[in-house]
C-alpha cells in the first residue's frame, strides 16, 4: 500500500515534469534550441496565479487562464526580443542568451516580488481519493495533475497531427528552409510554439505549486532542469517521449526518495538517465538519425 | 627590421595572451605595493585566477573540440575535494608549500580520473545528449559528495552515505567530511602569484597542445567529424584527450579555489557554476583563449563591482549578458558592425566568416 501511495505521488510529480517537458521538447523540435528560461516561465505563471487566486480570491480556473495569457505574452516577447535576432547564429550563443533570459526572469521576480517565500494555496479544492478502506490515500491534487496532463498531451498530439498549423509545425521541424519555400510563415510558427509552451508552463506552475506550495523566484529552476532531463530521457523533439520521460522521472525520483535516500534521489535520477542514454543514445522514443556524407 | 621574418599569426596571439596575463599580474602587484589594494579586490584575486583556469580549460572542450559541456564544475569539485582532503589530513604534517603542491597534483589526478570515468561513456554521445550527460554527472557528484560522511579515529577511516552517527565512531574521532557541511577548518593558502603561475602553466599546455598534431586532430573533429574519421583520426582518443586534459586543469582550479577559503562544500560547485564558466567561454569567443581570460576576469569582478546596486546587481548582470550576446552574435548586428568598421579601415578584410 505504501508503495502504491509513493507511486501515485511519483506519477503526479511526473505529470508536472511532463507538462514542462512538453514545452521544452516542442521548442526544441521547432526552433532547435534549448530554452533554458522555460523553467522560469513556470515561476512567473506561479506568481500570477498566486496574486490572482491566492491573494485576489478569483476562481482558480480563471486565475490559471489569466496566468496562461500572461505567460503566453511573456514567451512570445522573450522569443521576439532575445531569440529571434540570433536566428542563424551558433546554437551555443542562443543557449547562453537563454541562460541570460533565465537570470533576467529570476532576478526580475526577486525585485518585483521579493525573495521571501510565498505559501501557495492549492488550486484544487476536492477531497482526496480514499481506496482500500483508508489504506491508500491519493490527494486530489495528484489526480487532477495527472488527468490535466494526459488531456493536454492528447490535445497536443491531435493538434500536431491533424490541424493545419500542426502540419506547418511538423514541416518547420523537418526542414525550415523547405517549409519557408512552401509558404509557411516560419517566424509565426516559432512564435506559436513558444506561446503554446509558455501557456503549458503556466498550467504546470499552478499544479506544481498546489502540491509543493513554496513559491520563491527560483522555484522554476530545478523543475526546469528536471523537465529538460525528462525531455532528453524520452527523446527530445518527441511529444509522447516527453510525456513518458516526465512520468518515469517523477516515479524514479519519488521511489528513490522513499526507498534509497532523500539526499541521493537526484543522483539516482541522473544515473538512470545516463544508463538509458548509453543504451539508447537518442532517448526512449527519439528518432534515430543517420548521417549521410 | 626589414629582413626579419614575420611572426606566425598564432605565435603572435599566444604571445599577446601570455603578455596579458603577466601584465595583469604586474598591475596587481604594483597596486598592492603602492598600498591601493582594497580587501574586496584582494579577496577576488584567487577566485579570478581559478575562473580563468576554468575558462581556459573549458575552452578546450567547447571551443576546440566543439562539444557542449554543462558539468565542468564537477571536475573542479572532484579536484577540490581530493586535494583538500589530502591537504587537511596527511598534508597537515608536511611543510605547507609541499602539502599545497601535492594537493594540486592529487586534485588534478582525481579530476582526471573522474574525467575518464565520465568521458568514456559521454563521448559516445553527441550534441545535446552529451550536454545533458555532463550536466547529470555533475549533479550526481554534487549529491554524492553532499551526502558523504568520512571520519577517522584510532580504528581507521569510517565512511557513510547516511549521517554522522551511522559512522560508529569513537567519541574522540575526528570528522573529515561532514556531508552537506563539507570539509571545515582548512588552513587557508591564498597566494596570488601561485594563481598566476597556474594560469601560465595552463596556457603553456593549451597553446602547445593546440599547435601540435593532437591539437590539429581535435580541431579537425570539431570542424567535421566524418571527414576527420575518414582521414584516419582516432575520434575517441582525441576527444578523450581534450576532455580529460580539461578535467585535470579544472581540478587544479578547484584546489586553488578551495585553498582560498576555510571551508569547502559540495553545493558550491553546482550547475550554475558550470553555466557561469560556459558564459565566460562563449562571451570571450569560443576557441579564443585571450577572450575567455578577459571574459572570466570581467564576469567575476563585475557582479562584485555592482554590489553598490545591491539588489539590482544580478538583474543588471543578466541584461548586460543578453545585450552582449545580441551585440556580439546576432547576424544583423554583426553585419552592421562590419559595415561600421569598414568606414575606418581602408583595406577592410570583408571576406571570411566571423569567428563564432
Amino acid at each position: 500500500m505504501q508503495f502504491l501511495s509513493y507511486l501515485a505521488r511519483g506519477i503526479s510529480l511526473g505529470s508536472v515534469y511532463a507538462l514542462i517537458a512538453l514545452g521544452y521538447t516542442m521548442v526544441y523540435g521547432i526552433a532547435k534550441m534549448l530554452n533554458f528560461a522555460h523553467g522560469d516561465v513556470i515561476m512567473v505563471g506561479g506568481y500570477v496565479v498566486f496574486f490572482t487566486f491566492c491573494k485576489g480570491g478569483i476562481h482558480p480556473v480563471l486565475a490559471i487562464i489569466i496566468a496562461m495569457g500572461a505567460c503566453t505574452l511573456l514567451g512570445i516577447t522573450i522569443e521576439r526580443v532575445a531569440y529571434r535576432p540570433l536566428r542563424g547564429a551558433s546554437s551555443l550563443s542562443v543557449l547562453i542568451t537563454a541562460i541570460g533570459v533565465s537570470y533576467f526572469l529570476q532576478n526580475g521576480a526577486m525585485l518585483l516580488w521579493k525573495s521571501d517565500p510565498k505559501s501557495f494555496t492549492s488550486v484544487v479544492k476536492l477531497k482526496p481519493l480514499v481506496l482500500f478502506g483508508g489504506q491508500l490515500q491519493i490527494s486530489a491534487e495528484s489526480i487532477v495533475t495527472i488527468l490535466v496532463s494526459v488531456v493536454i498531451m492528447i490535445v497536443l498530439i491531435w493538434f500536431v497531427q491533424y490541424t493545419k498549423p500542426g502540419h506547418a509545425m511538423q514541416a518547420v521541424s523537418e526542414d525550415r528552409g523547405a517549409a519557408q519555400l512552401m509558404g509557411i510563415n516560419v517566424n509565426g510558427i516559432i512564435s506559436m510554439t513558444f506561446a503554446i509552451g509558455s501557456a503549458l508552463a503556466a498550467v504546470a506552475g499552478a499544479l506544481l505549486l498546489s502540491s509543493y506550495p513554496t513559491l520563491i523566484p527560483t522555484t522554476g529552476a530545478m523543475p526546469g532542469i528536471k523537465a529538460f532531463v525528462a525531455a532528453v530521457f524520452g527523446g527530445i523533439g518527441s511529444i509522447p517521449g516527453a510525456f513518458l520521460g516526465g512520468i518515469l522521472l517523477g516515479i524514479i525520483e519519488n521511489l528513490s526518495k522513499a526507498y534509497i535516500s532523500t539526499q541521493l534521489s537526484d543522483a539516482v535520477v541522473f544515473l538512470v538517465l545516463i544508463v538509458v542514454l548509453l543504451v539508447k543514445p537518442t532517448g526512449l522514443l527519439g528518432r534515430k538519425t543517420t548521417v549521410k556524407v | 627590421m626589414a629582413g626579419r621574418k614575420k611572426m606566425k599569426k598564432s605565435t603572435r596571439s599566444n604571445l599577446m595572451t601570455f603578455g596579458f596575463v603577466i601584465a595583469f599580474w604586474a598591475l596587481i602587484e604594483i597596486v598592492r605595493m603602492t598600498g591601493h589594494m582594497t580587501a574586496k579586490i584582494g579577496g577576488l584575486l584567487i577566485p579570478v585566477c581559478a575562473y580563468v583556469v576554468m575558462a581556459i580549460s573549458l575552452n578546450l572542450v567547447v571551443g576546440f573540440l566543439g562539444e557542449l559541456s554543462l558539468g565542468h564544475a564537477a571536475f573542479m569539485s572532484a579536484g577540490a575535494f581530493a586535494g583538500i582532503y589530502f591537504y587537511t589530513t596527511a598534508g597537515a604534517a608536511l611543510p605547507q608549500w609541499l602539502a599545497v603542491l601535492i594537493a594540486f597534483l592529487i586534485g588534478g589526478a582525481a579530476a582526471g580520473i573522474f574525467g575518464v570515468l565520465v568521458g568514456i561513456p559521454v563521448l559516445r554521445l553527441s550534441g545535446d545528449y552529451l550536454a545533458i550527460v555532463t550536466l547529470a554527472s555533475g549533479e550526481i557528484l554534487k549529491n554524492v559528495l553532499g551526502a558523504m560522511y568520512i571520519g577517522s579515529d584510532s580504528r581507521g577511516l569510517h565512511f557513510s552515505l547516511k549521517d554522522q552517527f551511522s559512522l560508529g565512531m569513537e567519541p574522540d574521532g575526528k570528522m573529515l567530511l561532514k556531508g552537506a557541511m563539507g570539509i571545515m577548518g582548512i588552513k587557508k593558502f591564498s597566494v596570488f602569484t601561485v594563481g598566476i603561475v597556474l594560469i601560465l602553466i595552463t596556457l603553456i599546455f593549451v597553446t602547445n597542445l593546440m599547435n601540435s598534431r593532437a591539437g590539429r586532430a581535435i580541431t579537425a573533429i570539431r570542424d567535421d567529424e566524418i571527414a576527420a574519421r575518414a582521414t584516419g583520426i582516432n575520434l575517441t582518443k582525441y576527444k578523450l584527450m581534450a576532455f580529460v586534459s580539461a578535467a585535470v586543469f579544472a581540478g587544479f582550479a578547484g584546489v586553488l579555489y578551495a585553498l582560498n577559503y576555510s571551508s569547502l562544500v559540495a553545493d558550491k560547485f553546482d550547475y550554475n557554476l558550470s553555466i557561469n564558466v560556459l558564459v565566460m567561454v562563449v562571451l570571450g569567443g569560443m576557441g579564443n583563449v585571450l577572450g575567455g581570460i578577459i571574459a572570466a576576469i570581467i564576469l567575476t569582478v563585475l557582479p562584485e563591482m555592482l554590489r553598490g546596486f545591491s539588489q539590482y546587481r544580478m538583474f543588471i548582470y543578466s541584461i548586460v549578458l543578453i545585450v552582449m550576446m545580441l551585440f556580439n552574435q546576432a547576424p544583423a548586428f554583426v553585419s552592421w558592425r562590419k559595415r561600421f568598421m569598414m568606414r575606418f579601415r581602408k583595406k577592410a578584410p570583408v571576406s571570411g566568416k566571423e569567428g563564432i
